[in-house]
């Protein structure tokens, strides 16, 4: 992680897979690559382009894991998590 | 009870002219409980035709006006993606024959989590149907720091919205009224956007309208999840959990069971006692009262399972059990959720398949369904207890472990292996070519269980179970009972066998004749050639036959082919069939095809009650018939390198 990224407070792109327990990101895009339907579905669960998503744990054996967005908590696998692309930020208190 | 929902009359749930209302809403949000409500007892479960996707239809009366109500599967979108989800569009567009289209909507949004629930109704609201909107979980909401100003949600809105609290009676009164007068609801006049920004933007309006602030995170189940998701404590209490569920259906149940038995026990002796010609006393005791027995004794691990079940999933652990097992379920093609239905399956594979249920995927449940029946089940105990029995001296030892105990250990793995393996193979064939579903599981606030719809979740199955499998386990056991006993022996042919009918010393020796000469002994024969290569004498392959009813009959059918062949000289403690000198590749033989073979037609019954149809469990008693034949074969061949 490197800090001048987080000074400005904005880091490079990555998908929500790549995230730890405790950050969160807000949704760039979610790639409808060979599975238009998952895009969908996860758009409509909430990670839709703008939305917050906070990672809140992992499964014991590191998968899936579960996050914060719209205000509930749900969890994905994995492979569908790194279909959503997202942006770092570091997150002020308070800020939705 | 008063002005909801409980009238008169059972069978008109599907009268014309009655108007219909269909329940949405997302899993979780308190649609199930609205709908117990509102139908109590009333409701019926049935299947929609031709896919495994389970129908609640019930019906509620206000006043003069009665409706039906049915609860459809809670679902996140109408852009479907899974069997399930396309029969809530199929219901809402009325294409499905047979599922008349509903009159009206019932919209139910769980208030804290109504920024997403609020973009499934704007696909709602496309179809151009009345529609009222149900706001559940405000109670919920104001707990956690939230708000909701739910006229000011109606005016935004332009429908009728009703608030329900699912622990208090308050709102569901005013919900019945409030349908019963469905024609003079106002017609909103704009559908709101269903895609993209638009929709986006219109949700946030509709929230800023409604004065909606955005519920804190549940400090509660924040902290237990910090617990029981915890890597090490999180296992250890799933670990916990699950065992005391196992112990729960296996054990707490097996005394329960052990009365059921004793009463029907005591029934049969009664008619053994008081009715005069043996066969009728033998028709009426073995088939009509052992019959009804078999089907009775699974009923308390029934009852047993779902009550818990219904806790587990209502208080919302069963969703943290799914998360935590998921990266092993998936290692076989399953997810999570499937864990709680094979785990029940080691009881027994009727409440296993019954709880496939919870499963969102229809693919994941008939995958699930064709593994369950391999678990090893309480019926197989039995089986497997007197064949070892004859297999290995009861005093041979590997170190410290005993043979016998291993032998059991051995196939009880050997059936949870297969199992796993053959979901995973169903799975992979019902996957072939279509896009995989994505796997996303709410993990829910943590919430107290509504007493009434546990009860309701308890009592539904067992119902369906005793009703609708009672025809086909009380046939199946008259049928075999009919080939086991035909033709009737009269006492002069029994005489001229050197027989006395009369005597009771004689009694073992005479229903050894009788089966000996029955239509089924001639089956033993005719199927000779698909069992010899098994090594199956006509003896066995009666016992194999017998038992296809369900597996505990082949003990009891072996001892009594044993008895007609040995006569009474069988030693007390040796187990029954000792005396047939089967070899060891045989009874190895034997073990493995009990180990694969669908042999309980209870279970048949519940496969065919959750598909709808006779053709899955057509292909789980071929494909496990097969199975059992080849593998069979297979350790006698194994058996017989090693012993000889």
């Amino acid at each position: 992680m490197r800090r001048r990224g987080r000074r400005a407070g904005v880091e490079p792109s990555g998908t929500l897979a790549d995230l730890a327990p405790g950050q969160s990101a807000e949704v760039v895009s979610v790639s409808a690559a060979q599975a238009p339907r998952t895009a969908r579905r996860l758009a409509e669960l909430g990670f839709a382009p703008g939305s917050r998503v906070e990672v809140v744990r992992q499964a014991p054996l590191g998968t899936p894991v579960l996050y914060r967005v719209q205000g509930y908590e749900i969890s994905l696998r994995r492979t569908e998590a790194a279909r959503i692309v997202v942006t770092r930020r570091t997150a002020p208190a308070g800020a939705r | 009870m008063n002005a909801s929902c409980h009238g008169p009359g059972g069978g008109d749930t599907l009268a014309p002219g009655v108007p219909r209302v269909a329940l949405l809403g997302n899993p979780n949000a308190g649609k199930t409980s609205l709908f117990n409500r509102l139908t109590g007892l009333r409701a019926k479960t049935g299947n929609y035709p031709g896919v495994t996707v389970a129908r609640h239809v019930g019906s509620c009366e206000v006043g003069a006006v009665r409706f039906t109500v049915e609860d459809l599967p809670g679902t996140y979108s109408l852009e479907p993606i899974s069997p399930d989800e396309e029969v809530v569009l199929d219901v809402l567009d009325g294409t499905i024959p047979g599922v008349p289209r509903p009159d009206v909507l019932a919209v139910v949004l769980d208030a804290t989590t109504i920024r997403r629930s609020l973009r499934f109704l704007t696909q709602v609201l496309e179809k151009a149907l009345p529609t009222c909107v149900v706001v559940t979980f405000t109670d919920e909401l104001a707990r956690r720091g939230g708000s909701l100003d739910v006229p000011a949600l109606e005016r935004a809105l332009g429908v009728p919205v009703a608030c329900v609290v699912a622990h208090r009676r308050g709102g569901h009164d005013e919900l019945a009224a409030q349908l019963a007068r469905w024609q003079e609801w106002p017609e909103p006049l704009l559908a709101p956007p269903t895609e993209g920004v638009e929709q986006s933007a219109w949700v946030e309006s509709v929230l800023a309208a409604a004065d909606y602030s955005a519920p804190h995170q549940d400090r509660v189940t924040g902290a237990v999840d910090a617990v029981l998701l915890h890597p090490l404590w999180g296992t250890l209490t799933f670990f916990a959990v699950m065992a005391l569920f196992f112990q729960a259906i296996f054990v707490v149940a097996a005394p329960l069971q052990g009365y059921v038995e004793s009463l029907f026990g005591w029934l049969g002796g009664l008619v053994a006692d008081h009715v005069g010609p043996a066969w009728l006393a033998s028709l009426l005791g073995d088939a009509v009262i052992g019959g009804i027995g078999g089907v009775l004794v699974f009923v308390p691990q029934i009852m047993l399972l779902f009550l818990l079940l219904a806790l587990l999933e209502a208080s919302g652990y069963l969703a943290r059990a799914a998360f935590l097992m998921d990266r092993v379920m998936s290692t076989f093609g399953l997810e999570g959720r499937a864990f709680v239905a094979l785990l029940s399956s080691f009881a027994c594979a009727v409440p296993g398949i019954m709880a496939t249920r919870s499963l969102p995927s229809a693919r994941d449940r008939i995958a699930t369904m064709m593994g369950a029946p391999l678990m090893t089940c309480s019926a197989r105990l039995p089986v497997y207890v007197t064949l070892i029995g004859i297999l290995v001296p009861r005093d041979s030892r590997v170190g410290p472990l005993g043979v016998q105990g291993l032998v059991m250990f051995g196939l009880y793995l050997l059936g949870a292996v297969s199992a796993m393996l053959t979901a995973a193979l169903f799975k992979r064939i019902a996957d072939r070519g279509a896009e995989p579903m994505p796997f996303y599981l709410e993990l829910p606030t943590y919430r107290l269980p509504v007493p009434r719809s546990v009860l309701l979740a308890m009592w539904e199955p067992s119902k369906a179970f005793l009703r609708k499998c009672t025809t086909v386990i009380l046939g199946t056991t008259l049928v075999l009972w009919m080939l086991l006993n035909l033709p009737l022996a009269g006492a002069a042919e029994l005489r001229s066998a050197g027989l006395d009918p009369g005597d009771p010393a004689d009694a073992a020796a005479v229903s050894a004749y009788v089966v000996e000469h029955s239509v089924a002994a001639d089956l033993g024969r005719a199927v000779g050639p698909v069992f010899d290569p098994l090594g199956f004498d006509w003896r066995v392959n009666v016992a194999v036959l017998s038992s296809f009813g369900a597996r505990e009959t082949f003990v009891a059918t072996l001892s009594q082919v044993d008895s007609a062949q040995q006569g009474a000289t069988a030693a007390e403690d040796e187990p029954p069939g000792s005396d047939l000198g089967l070899s060891a590749g045989v009874v190895a033989a034997l073990l493995v095809f009990y180990v694969y073979a669908l042999q309980c037609v209870a279970t048949m019954a519940a496969i065919r009650r959750e598909t709808g149809s006779w053709r899955w469990p057509a292909v789980a008693w071929g494909y496990m018939f097969v199975l059992a034949w080849t593998m069979a074969l297979l350790a006698r061949t194994v058996t017989g390198w090693w012993a000889g």
